[in-house]
């Protein structure tokens, strides 16, 4: 019985299929938003969802020379570390009193695992474009993951040092959020960025650059693989607001929430649709220097409870 | 299944740029259709930076001594199935090339190619509705 509802939590709700049928969906918003800004049509609203089962029609090719291991783990690796990164938010912001001591860091290490993927399948496809993509996919991690922690550090301190998400969530529940003051606004400014570069998209979209790499890690990956770098790149653009709802904005357990999020993905997609992209070395230097020093300032602010 | 996978490929066919020795005209035209004013996003058309993601390759020009080993190989690189659409007047027949020690003959000697779209160049709308007709060709 037990184990029926825990497949039950990964496989359906809250798990793998709800987060990656409403995260395609939000993917047919970016779409549709991004056409209205270019005083275009758009594609119809079941895109995304035709687009996957295309893929899975295709045929999967493995590239001469590649390791085959590596070349599969690369896609699996992000969709697993999603799927329970999905269970795990849901769960503990309708329940907060089954969070655990030190989820917050597991859940920062979930985020990270899809980059870490896609490294590992760029490196594995043996072509120059995917390894010059995975190389710069690498760097920008290391770009975006210094700001980050600095912004979870002060969180961590706003909440009075807990580490269990739930904790945090509930504090907020009880105290007002974390946004409502002059570090919440620094560190929700510098999230939004975070968040864009996590997702690959316009101003941070360095790995994929289409016009100079064609699509840099993913080059050599068809059909199935493919759908499902796709599916976590949906997932992920579900999951990384929620995940900053839940730290910033009081989380998901109120109507509120629905405004709160689709306010958040309206902002990714304005941001993407307005600025060209970034250079890796400018993408590193916007992220380590300006970022980083406003990052420090947020926390030394926090320290002060402003 | 099979039915949601084929409906899939025919909403959502991502096109690959294939310029095999062209003078321009055609790629341009290619390009018009992917500007706002034609929007074939509508159609969930896509062009796509690598052949191993294309559903459907546009081939444009004559087929020299060069450029039929390079064409060829991108076809290989291709998962199936995908078409193959000819854009232009060249890719029905040689054209006035037709004599020149350098050409190797039509596309179809070498390729199995779906839909022809004449025109020298062939309008937005034209190719618009050759990967239209291409698609009903799937069934």
């Amino acid at each position: 019985m037990n184990i029926v509802k825990i497949l039950i939590y990964y496989i359906i709700f809250p798990g793998f299929l709800f987060t990656a049928i409403i995260g395609m969906f939000l993917t047919w918003v970016d779409r549709k938003v991004t056409a209205r800004v270019q005083m275009r049509v758009g594609p119809p609203w079941y895109q995304p969802y035709a687009d996957f089962f295309k893929l899975l029609l295709k045929e999967t090719i493995i590239p001469e020379g590649a390791s085959k291991t590596l070349f599969y783990l690369g896609p699996i690796l992000g969709l697993l570390s999603m799927t329970m990164l999905s269970v795990m938010l849901f769960k503990m912001n309708f329940s907060p009193e089954t969070s655990f001591a030190g989820d917050l860091i597991v859940m920062i290490y979930l985020f990270a695992l899809p980059p870490i993927g896609v490294i590992i399948g760029g490196s594995a496809s043996k072509n120059p474009l995917a390894s010059v993509g995975a190389s710069r996919e690498m760097t920008q991690y290391f770009a975006y993951e210094l700001p980050f922690l600095i912004v979870i550090a002060g969180i961590v301190l706003k909440a009075g040092g807990t580490i269990k998400f739930g904790n945090i969530i509930h504090l907020q529940r009880v105290n007002g959020p974390f946004l409502y003051s002059i570090s919440g606004v620094i560190s929700a400014i510098i999230f939004l960025l975070v968040i864009q570069a996590k997702l690959g998209v316009v101003p941070f979209d360095v790995p994929e650059a289409e016009q100079e790499i064609m699509a840099g890690p993913y080059i050599e990956y068809s059909g199935v693989a493919l759908a499902i770098y796709k599916i976590t790149r949906a997932m992920m653009l579900f999951l990384l607001p929620i995940f900053m709802i839940s730290l910033l904005w009081g989380g998901i357990g109120d109507s509120w929430a629905i405004l709160k999020f689709l306010l958040i993905i309206v902002l990714i997609i304005l941001i993407k649709n307005t600025n060209p992209r970034l250079r890796i070395d400018q993408a590193l230097k916007f992220f380590w220097i300006f970022l980083g020093i406003l990052s420090i300032i947020g926390l030394i602010l926090s320290i002060n409870k402003l | 299944m099979g039915n949601i996978k084929l409906w899939g490929l025919k909403k959502s066919p991502w096109v690959f740029h294939v310029a095999a020795a062209s003078c321009n005209n055609c790629d341009i035209e290619i390009l018009d259709v992917l500007t706002p004013r034609w929007d074939v996003e509508r159609f969930g058309i896509v062009l796509v930076g690598s052949p191993r993601h294309a559903d459907a390759l546009l081939v444009t020009g004559v087929l020299n001594r060069k450029s039929l080993p390079r064409v060829l190989r991108v076809y290989e690189q291709t998962p199936k199935p995908c078409l193959v659409i000819g854009v232009g007047t060249c890719t029905c027949h040689c054209h006035m090339f037709e004599k020149s020690y350098n050409v190797v003959g039509p596309y179809d000697k070498h390729l199995p190619i779906d839909v022809y779209i004449p025109g020298c160049p062939p309008k937005p709308e034209a190719i618009i509705m050759g990967v239209v007709k291409a698609l009903k060709r799937l069934g």
